[in-house]
């Protein structure tokens, strides 16, 4: 009981880091597709403005996501690390390059440096989510041992259902990231963004959609027991769920109704990593490790519930304060768009 | 302790042999660069919004836009510093798992709730940071002060929380070993209040303090004598100094004490520190010199004076080297020259508050000659070394244990290939990390501080 309600703390922390911290990797995805014409600045300009305030803080779901791992599952923590070091410390340097390459945006001095820092920023909101997403298959494919095996650094995640996660967490933070951002130009009063990513989230709310349904097919044959597991039961219940407000959230994207959408959205993020949990259910490392086995003693759990407690208690006013005061435009940089010597030149 | 130290041994029989790690030595040294790289950072996040605080609780009190250009200048310097912070602190994170999976999946259930309440802080701090820096003149002065607050907290409450789990690695409790080897009957709360929590979370409290206040001291000092000298650089020349009058004399009498509390707890790291190799009543100390081969070049020996600072008594008994066999013991050079460093450095430290305090006394005013800038420019950078040195005396003077007595580190290390691969990366990506954070405080340096004044509210540019 006591680890079913950790395990779903650490869906919830995952979950809030595919769509926020998605959000976020999504919206480089779109700067790297903006074109380099006027427009493209626009959209720059819309991306910088609406991650400025608030960026630093996506990180912290991540930390929040492997410290829950380590001290409430370490048994299953030690062997992940150890087996897929390749693809976690490839996101992690990613993770480092996004950092300094969104703080050089448009500090260019020459179109050479503004291009070399822009391919930086897009291709680490790329490949970050991607390993990240390809770690996470490789575990709810089995490919993790329970004894740890660093032998394997790459076959280990490069599995079709691994390189399938890596995709579709590359699809859903552009997706997400697209709603973000059409609520935002609402907020900016830029019709012409809001009509740009309007098409941006729903072109992309199919892609991700066809590649969640497509990828149950790559999992029958790559994975037959997690394939079993998301189309029965608990599993079956979550990919369902996800799927229905994944189509709600399409519609609300049609009638532009962003703001509903952003939660929506999250909702049938949760949902899919829900379904992988109940699917690979009871065990932490499928056919390897049980989730009773991977767990630390209950005294840690519950000292760690009542720090997560305490955290929400703190936490939850303390954001409720940064977004109204966000949403009321108080501290909202103002919106300009990124000019880099590329459109000077155009000039 | 010695039922746990029977215990042991099924420990590790039970996690199966060591993997064979031919890069152990670089696994260490990537994961003390990685940490070198954080901790500086983390000093800042203890004690630098306490400054901008004060800085703005000036401005509240005189209305004198001097102090609230300051203020605002200073809490973009820290919200560069936090989210350079963020980025290494993340990298550690990953880092800890992917150098020390053994560790991890041993010990993670008794210390790992330590790193959830440092989430929590870290939380806070990015929330309220956000705020601070982003709510300048479009919240109530009152409103932007009290939003400070909780960043000056959280600064303290993150650090705290990993200097116990570091502690707790140097002194670890709060769990059994049973027979089987596992470990069982994990007290959380024990492990987290270990005997080395307390002196260990002083004495890095005070070096944040002295470090972020000599190199914010330094920058103002070269400025000073490069001839700024108006108000704007004497308060940024001040408030730092001040800071540094105070807790540089103070961090003495906790050195005095975290270093007896190691002699009582980690004789075999108090004898490396000291470099005292056979057991001695009444042992010898020497200052300064430096250590080659089991030989201290230089350095003057003043009899009896070991004893008396680790136990109060000149003639107490202090545990040499030679108590434990020679593959238990740490480093000697590394650990005994460390520890002149930092303490020699400390003292001077100490000295240069004490000159500032002094005329301030006795004139009200700052030092005139340029010998005190010169002097202030040089601390910063030394206060750096001084850092270092210091968790270099806490880390490698742990050797050769990860968990003190408990798990030796070539158990605890990844059998991953390619940790030099790793390593080299780590090394270009920091000092690209550095680079950017240096160009961006340099061009911030560079807008004049009236224009933090001027700017109305929608004029703001927060990070350039």
């Amino acid at each position: 009981m006591l680890v079913d309600l950790l395990l779903a703390i650490l869906i919830v922390g995952l979950a809030a880091y595919a769509v926020l911290g998605g959000a976020d990797y999504g919206a480089g995805f779109w700067d790297l597709t903006a074109g380099g014409a006027q427009r493209g600045a626009r959209l720059r300009g819309l991306v910088h403005r609406s991650m400025g305030p608030v960026w630093e803080a996506n990180n912290v779901w991540l930390i929040l996501v492997l410290v829950v791992m380590w001290t409430c599952f370490p048994r299953a923590f030690g062997p992940l690390m150890e087996t897929l070091y390749v693809p976690l410390f490839l996101a992690a340097v990613g993770i480092i390059f996004r950092g300094f390459a969104y703080a050089l945006r448009g500090e260019a001095a020459s179109i050479s440096e503004a291009r070399v820092i822009g391919a930086v920023f897009a291709l680490s909101s790329v490949l970050t989510p991607f390993f990240l997403g390809c770690a996470l298959g490789a575990v709810a494919s089995g490919q993790v041992p329970a004894e740890g095996d660093p032998g394997i650094p790459f076959s280990s995640w490069t599995g079709a259902t691994a390189l399938w996660a890596g995709a579709l967490a590359v699809a859903t933070g552009a997706y997400v990231a697209a709603v973000f951002l059409a609520a935002d130009s609402v907020r900016v009063e830029a019709p012409d963004l809001t009509i740009a990513f309007r098409r941006r989230a729903l072109g992309s709310a199919v892609v991700a959609g066809v590649m969640a349904i497509g990828g149950l097919l790559v999992i029958r044959e790559d994975a037959r027991n997690l394939y079993d597991g998301l189309t029965s039961g608990g599993g079956l219940a979550m990919v369902i769920v996800s799927g229905v407000v994944g189509v709600l959230t399409l519609w609300l994207v049609w009638s532009s109704r962003f703001e509903v959408a952003r939660y929506t959205s999250g909702v049938a993020v949760g949902a899919m990593l829900a379904g992988l949990a109940f699917a690979q259910r009871p065990d932490f490392l499928p056919g390897e490790l049980s989730l009773q086995d991977a767990a630390a003693d209950d005294p840690t759990l519950v000292a760690t519930l009542i720090v997560l407690v305490l955290a929400l208690l703190l936490i939850v006013p303390s954001v409720a304060v940064l977004f109204r005061l966000t949403l009321q435009g108080r501290l909202s940089e103002r919106f300009r768009p990124i000019v880099t010597p590329d459109d000077e030149a155009d000039r | 302790m010695s039922s746990l130290l029977l215990g042991w041994v099924p420990v590790l029989a039970q996690a199966g042999d060591p993997v064979s790690q031919q890069y152990l030595l670089e696994a260490r040294q990537m994961q003390a660069l990685s940490l070198g790289v954080h901790i500086p950072l983390v000093c800042f996040g203890i004690s630098f919004p306490a400054m901008v605080l004060f800085v703005e609780w000036l401005y509240n009190r005189t209305g004198n836009p001097t102090y609230k250009a300051l203020a605002k200048r200073w809490s973009k310097v820290m919200l560069i510093l936090f989210a350079v912070g963020v980025v290494t602190g993340t990298i550690l994170s990953f880092e800890l798992g992917l150098l020390w999976p053994r560790f991890m999946e041993q010990w993670g259930e008794v210390f790992g709730f330590a790193f959830a309440i440092e989430g929590l802080f870290f939380f806070l701090e990015a929330i309220f940071i956000a705020i601070y820096v982003y709510g300048w003149d479009r919240l109530t002065p009152r409103m932007h002060f009290l939003s400070g607050i909780p960043i000056a907290l959280a600064g303290v409450g993150g650090s705290a929380s990993v200097i116990a789990v570091n502690g707790w690695m140097n002194n670890p409790q709060g769990f059994d070993v049973a027979a089987n080897g596992e470990v069982t009957d994990v007290r959380p709360l024990e492990a987290l209040f270990n005997p080395h929590v307390w002196h260990e979370e002083v004495h890095m409290y005070l070096a944040g303090f002295i470090v972020a206040s000599s190199l914010v001291a330094s920058v103002y000092a070269a400025a000073w004598l490069r001839g700024r000298r108006d108000g704007y650089h004497r308060a940024a020349l001040v408030v730092p100094l001040a800071v540094l009058c105070l807790a540089a004399p103070a961090q003495i009498v906790i050195g005095d004490w975290a270093a007896r509390t190691v002699a009582e707890e980690q004789p075999t790291k108090l004898a490396a520190m000291e470099a005292l190799q056979d057991t001695t009543e009444g042992a010898d100390l020497t200052v300064g010199g430096w250590y080659v081969d089991g030989e201290i070049y230089g350095g003057v020996a003043i009899p009896n004076l070991l004893s008396l600072l680790a136990f109060h008594d000149p003639n107490a008994t202090v545990e040499g080297l030679n108590e434990v066999p020679e593959d238990d013991r740490p480093p000697v050079a590394w650990v005994r020259n460390s520890f002149q460093l930092m303490v020699g450095i400390g003292t001077l430290l100490a000295l240069l508050g004490l000159w500032f305090l002094w005329g301030r006394w006795r004139r009200g005013a700052l030092p005139r000659t340029p010998w005190f800038y010169r002097l202030v420019v040089v601390a910063g950078p030394a206060s750096l070394v001084a850092l270092i040195s210091g968790w270099f005396v806490t880390e490698i003077g742990r050797q050769p244990w990860i968990v003190y007595e408990l798990m030796r580190v070539e158990e605890a290390v990844t059998g991953a290939e390619g940790i030099p691969v790793g390593y080299a990366t780590l090394v270009v990506v920091y000092l690209g990390l550095y680079g950017v954070a240096l160009y961006m405080l340099r061009r911030l340096a560079r807008t004049p501080p009236e224009a933090e004044v001027k700017a109305g509210p929608g004029d703001i540019e927060v990070l350039p």
